[in-house]
């Protein structure tokens, strides 16, 4: 236990707001480049993450074994945390011959699950994107702006939400969220 | 506020989410050109009051570059395309000539 707190930028830290959050458990992350439409490509997705390849915007599965579709060239797969290296390693030889690069940035990121009636009033505080549940349903992978940083989330439930951030900047977006959650700040647009 | 959609990744980003990369369609010039070529490419620029072509990038969201035509003085946005093509392309010059028809082109 006290090991993974080492691990994680915030120490697990969490608020309950009308949102709640807390920042999760160390996740095991590995960047992927390559051509997604091959085959090849799409195998090795599955063998590492047990989920099939991504549509575009879209995540399959989550924090626990997951594969984000980040750009046309680029996911996000998310694998238990003590199999990181072993799993990148697995990818990294099963698309040795192809124009791929596969990283574990299991150190890069910091990450919070949200949970609450009033999630997308809340994030809509803090993000250009658009919260409306017909631009973001549920498994919509979204990368934007969280005020001055960059952030990608997506919603598990209606009610459930993940955020990833780098883990330099995890202090801020834990401030940003823990401001935009505080009781008394309901919007009530999206949820009433 | 200016929104483009990412033809990329299919987003409607606002500004906020975007970089601007300058001019785009500028032809390049390097050794072998005149100085005055080489001048023209590194600092003459358009700056029209209309119809302007730019490059913008999706830098908070998938890290794409597009190119983007917009009128620069009532920000209407014509349309967006990917960074590779050499010239705008039908529909986008369609939707410019349909709105401006003195328009005198993108060169």
């Amino acid at each position: 236990m006290s090991e993974a707190r080492l691990h994680t930028p915030l120490g697990g830290a969490g608020f309950k707001g009308y949102v709640s959050f807390t920042e999760v458990a160390p996740t095991g992350m590995i960047a992927l480049r390559g051509d997604l439409a091959n085959a090849t490509v799409a195998e090795a997705v599955e063998a590492a993450t047990g989920q099939g390849m991504p549509a575009a915007r879209r995540i399959e599965g989550g924090l626990d074994g997951g594969a984000a579709w980040a750009s046309p060239d680029e996911l996000l797969l998310f694998v238990p945390q003590a199999e990181a290296a072993e799993r990148t390693a697995a990818l990294a030889e099963a698309l040795a011959t192809q124009h791929a690069l596969v990283a574990d940035v299991s150190d890069m990121r910091a990450a919070f699950t949200l949970k609450g009636a009033h999630l997308r009033d809340m994030l809509a505080k803090l993000t250009p994107a658009d919260l409306s549940p017909e631009t973001l349903p549920s498994g919509e992978f979204r990368r934007t702006h969280l005020g001055q940083i960059a952030a990608a989330f997506w919603f598990e439930a209606e009610e459930t939400a993940h955020l990833i951030c780098f883990r330099s900047v995890a202090d801020y977006a834990f401030d940003l969220l823990k401001e935009a959650s505080e009781p008394g700040g309901e919007v009530g647009y999206f949820s009433i | 506020m200016l929104k483009f959609t990412c033809p990329a990744c299919r987003i409607e980003a606002c500004e906020s989410e975007l970089v601007n990369g300058g001019e785009a369609h500028l032809t390049r010039s390097g050794p072998g050109d005149s100085d005055e070529m080489f001048e023209r490419y590194l600092f003459m620029r358009k700056n029209p009051k209309g119809v302007h072509f730019e490059r913008w990038r999706h830098a908070m969201g998938c890290g794409k570059w597009f190119i983007a035509a917009r009128h620069t003085a009532t920000l209407e946005v014509f349309g967006t395309y990917p960074a590779q093509a050499h010239e705008p392309p039908a529909d986008v010059i369609a939707a410019i000539k349909s709105r401006y028809p003195a328009w005198e082109g993108f060169k």
